[in-house]
């Protein structure tokens, strides 16, 4: 595996560079078969990868080493990859999704004139950093990708850079990264300290035999949270993500759905040792993952833009990903990143696809019964939305039934909520299906059509991958020993203990939550066949306008911080170090002419003067000398 | 015999009347004079020092050298007196008035 | 006391009052003839030093040429006697107080040198003043400043004959 682990990130930046520097000279075919062609290759790197990667109960992780990246005396940090079952999974995802989004970007991106190359060469970019990030085998390299994943999200959401507000959004989005940041660089900082390395495999294995305080273990894993919550958009740093949606569609899917956003959850379950070992640090995370979900599913019932409601429902899937997470179950939460990969990269992608068939309109309120106009989408969409709404036998129904038994056994209160949550997802997501395709167009001036083949064909096999993809994660309710996932992953996380659960309260707790999805489908399709909602009025207008969550940052924190900025231009700029800086030219000029007016040309007194001097050098010399 | 301090007093004693007329006085030609004596309270002094010399060791030509700087300081000082009046003259045609407030061509 | 230090008192006094004068004096003629006796004085300090050949030649050179020199000028240029002849006052202070402090330090460091401790005294007769022995001396050793002098003294003549030739073109502008 040595010989090809090094190209699987390599060819990435190998076609970042080509198409970089030949943006303006190559020509489009050629450039989005270059781009997307790297990213193939890798992708089957990749599956070579996942058939000989050591996998199961007690495997070790492969460790190639290449370089060393620091080597100062006291720090020694290699740059080496380190690859097990987790590593190989991300790697399909990233690579096989990313492939996808590469040839849906050929047909999407089309109009676009001399942007076509750029975007080409960030999004090959932005799968480098990313591969770097799930294959390096120390805090460090993990950091590298972490900072140059958030760089691509910048760089693709200010894509057309000429609009103000894309911009703004993107800065906020690099910004609120950034805090998160600080949080990861402490806790690198920290477990230098504590451990004396950054590789994972040496502060895993002394976990056990360290001295380490629960404070410190509280802290660390505290400060990765932190850098979580800014990748992956929980509170109180998620504000980013629906803003994100300025950037174009197939970079939504890509970065916003499938694998920017899930970072976090890697980082974690690549960390699950240290976590287990902070049970305070994980009831934070269970707590801030449920609220985070059930805020945004809330906001998400009442946004008029397609994108905003899918960015929404993202950020409500990581939550509940989180709250897993902070209940110990791992490999849910790892399960539930495939398969929301896989429907929600689907639900951004037709979203696109629809967008561009409505010429670039995104406000549902116009759209409406599209699914004459347009039938690979809607058929694709409605896959979708029914793998996120949870209905068996697709893959949606297997990981979020995981999570939700987890949640179950951890803390029922949180397990409330996440049943609650699931019934809203479903609640809007069918919203968001009838208000597009069922019933008629609102807008008469429109002439939607079907979009091209390169853009319905990933579709198609996203769709495909949405049905079955959960089927490698049967729960030991349905038949033993089908928990493919749980056994692959084994290595990485150690399973916890056997849940004892009675097998009529699993299928009471699936039936109940079966029950809750029809009643919101049935609730939706009866509001919105057709109709749109009215002026919002009250609560709704709050859950419009976003619990005011954005305003409320800009009054507490940004206005502020400006305020003080401008107290510091003021006050210390322009009084303090401007006048010390052009005092001491001010001074010097005053004293010249002061000093000047000696020179009066009177020669009777430069005699007296320099008589003076005379007598003063004699009196200094000789006195001094004595 | 007579200590060679009382030398000493009475030249510099000459030398700093001197120097007074020179910083004080506003003719150029007063100026010049004071210089002068000035000198020549120098001239005084190196005479006196040269007689010191030739009394510690008597019957030598020890002292001479005193009384030889003396007389190049007169020919000197002649030269010297000579040059400057003609210039105080230029001055005088110019300016008609001998002033030395009035030499401030030299102003910022 | 002998004569000899009477002597020096007297002529000491006479030197520093007629110094005194010439430089407090608001006449240029006054200043010019007691700057005379001044000469004469110093040449009476020559002569009880036994330096008789400087005492002469003070007199001829300094007193005879240089304030004859200075007197004609003087009387050439029209000086009228309502002029200030001293600076203001805060000059004069500032003057006083150098010239002072110059007599204080030099005094001081003369008192703090060896030659005072030394306490040499002075011959009233001795036989390098003599003109012979002077004569020999120089044109011995010091041929080459003799020399160089005159050659000085050639230029100065040029000079002062040049500096003073009238010039037609000359802008008389106050």
């Amino acid at each position: 595996m040595e010989k090809y682990i090094w190209f699987i990130p390599l060819l990435p930046l190998l076609g970042f560079f080509i198409n970089g520097l030949g943006r303006n000279t190559l020509s489009k075919s050629l450039i989005s078969l270059i781009g997307s062609g790297v990213v193939f290759i890798s992708f089957l790197l990749s599956v070579l990868v996942f058939l000989n990667v050591p996998s199961g109960e007690g495997a070790q992780p492969l460790i190639f080493h290449a370089f060393d990246i620091i080597k100062i005396k006291s720090i020694q940090v290699p740059f080496s990859f380190q690859i097990d079952a987790l590593t190989s999974l991300f790697l399909l995802i990233i690579t096989g999704i990313g492939f996808l989004i590469h040839v849906y970007s050929s047909a999407y991106m089309h109009e676009e004139g001399e942007g076509f190359g750029k975007f080409f060469a960030y999004l090959n970019l932005f799968i480098f950093f990313m591969l770097l990030l799930v294959m390096g085998s120390n805090f460090f390299i993990m950091f590298i990708g972490w900072e140059g994943v958030g760089l691509c999200s910048f760089l693709l959401i200010g894509f057309w850079f000429k609009n103000r507000d894309y911009v703004g959004a993107a800065k906020k989005a690099f910004i609120m990264n950034r805090i998160g940041d600080v949080g990861f660089l402490l806790a690198m900082f920290w477990i230098y300290k504590e451990f004396g390395t950054l590789q994972y495999t040496e502060v895993f294995a002394s976990l056990s035999t360290s001295q380490i305080t629960p404070f410190a273990l509280g802290g660390i894993t505290l400060l990765l949270f932190l850098a979580a919550t800014g990748k992956s958009a929980q509170i109180p740093l998620f504000t980013w993500l629906p803003d994100a949606m300025a950037g174009p569609t197939p970079v939504s899917a890509l970065i916003h759905a499938a694998t920017m956003v899930t970072a976090g959850i890697f980082m974690i379950t690549r960390c699950n040792e240290l976590f287990e070992l902070a049970p305070y640090t994980k009831n934070i995370i269970a707590w801030i993952g449920i609220l985070t979900s059930l805020l945004t599913a809330t906001i998400a019932m009442r946004q008029n833009d397609i994108k905003k409601v899918l960015a929404y429902s993202t950020v409500s899937q990581l939550g509940l990903m989180f709250a897993a997470l902070g209940m110990g179950a791992y490999v849910a939460a790892v399960f539930h990143v495939m398969t929301h990969a896989f429907f929600k990269a689907l639900l951004f992608l037709g979203a696109g696809s629809v967008i561009h068939g409505m010429h670039h309109e995104q406000d549902m309120t116009k759209m409406g019964g599209l699914k004459k106009y347009m039938p690979t989408t809607h058929i694709t969409m409605l896959i979708g939305c029914i793998a996120i709404a949870g209905i068996p036998p697709l893959s949606g129904f297997f990981s979020k039934d995981e999570m939700l038994l987890s949640m179950f056994l951890g803390n029922k209160a949180i397990y409330a909520i996440g049943f609650i949550v699931s019934a809203l997802t479903s609640f809007y997501m069918f919203r968001l299906y009838f208000m597009t395709f069922a019933g008629d167009l609102r807008d008469e001036h429109q002439r939607p059509h079907e979009s091209p083949k390169a853009m319905t064909i990933p579709l198609i096999i996203l769709a495909v991958l949405s049905i079955v993809g959960g089927w490698v994660g049967i729960p030991k309710l349905f038949m033993e020993n089908a928990h493919r996932l749980n056994q692959f992953l084994s290595g990485v996380v150690k399973p916890g203990e056997e849940h004892s659960i009675a097998h009529s309260t699993e299928y009471m707790l699936m039936a109940a939550l079966l029950a809750a999805v029809a009643v919101a489908i049935f609730m939706a399709k009866k509001l919105y066949t057709g109709k749109v909602d009215a002026e919002s009025t009250g609560i709704a207008k709050i859950l419009e306008n976003k619990w005011y969550v954005d305003e409320i940052y800009q009054a507490a924190i940004v206005s502020p911080i400006i305020s003080l900025g401008t107290v510091f231009k003021k006050y210390v700029e322009k009084s303090g170090i401007m006048q010390i800086v052009s005092g001491t030219g001010n001074l010097s000029y005053y004293l010249a002419k002061n000093i000047k007016t000696v020179q009066t040309g009177n020669i009777g007194i430069y005699i007296l003067l320099m008589l003076i001097g005379i007598v003063a050098g004699i009196g200094i010399f000789f006195f001094g000398m004595l | 015999m007579i200590p060679i301090s009382y030398y000493l007093f009475l030249a510099l004693g000459l030398f700093s009347i001197g120097m007074i007329g020179v910083m004080t006085r506003r003719n150029i030609i007063i100026i010049l004079m004071c210089v002068e004596l000035m000198l020549n309270s120098v001239n005084l002094l190196l005479v006196a020092f040269s007689k010191m010399h030739h009394a510690k060791n008597i019957g030598t030509e020890a002292g001479i050298d005193g009384q030889m700087l003396v007389l190049f300081i007169m020919v000197v000082a002649a030269a010297e007196v000579a040059i400057g009046l003609s210039i105080m003259i230029l001055f005088y045609r110019k300016l008609h008035n001998v002033d030395v407030k009035s030499l401030n061509r030299l102003k910022h | 006391m002998g004569t000899a230090e009477i002597l020096f008192f007297v002529l000491a006094g006479l030197t520093l009052l007629s110094g005194l004068l010439t430089v407090t004096s608001k006449n240029p003629i006054h200043s010019i003839l007691y700057l005379i006796i001044t000469f004469f004085s110093i040449s009476g300090h020559y002569i009880l030093l036994n330096a008789q050949f400087l005492a002469v030649v003070n007199i001829i050179v300094y007193a005879g040429a240089i304030m004859v020199l200075f007197l004609f000028v003087v009387m050439l240029m029209n000086l009228n006697k309502g002029d200030k002849s001293f600076s203001k006052s805060f000059v004069l202070l500032a003057g006083g107080i150098t010239a002072a402090l110059f007599f204080a330090l030099t005094v001081g460091i003369f008192l703090k040198s060896d030659v005072y401790e030394a306490n040499q005294t002075l011959l009233a007769s001795g036989d390098i003043g003599l003109t012979e022995k002077l004569g020999s001396v120089l044109y011995r050793d010091y041929v080459v400043p003799f020399e160089l002098a005159s050659i000085l003294f050639m230029a100065a003549m040029i000079g002062a004959v040049l500096l003073s030739k009238k010039t037609d073109d000359l802008h008389i502008k106050d």
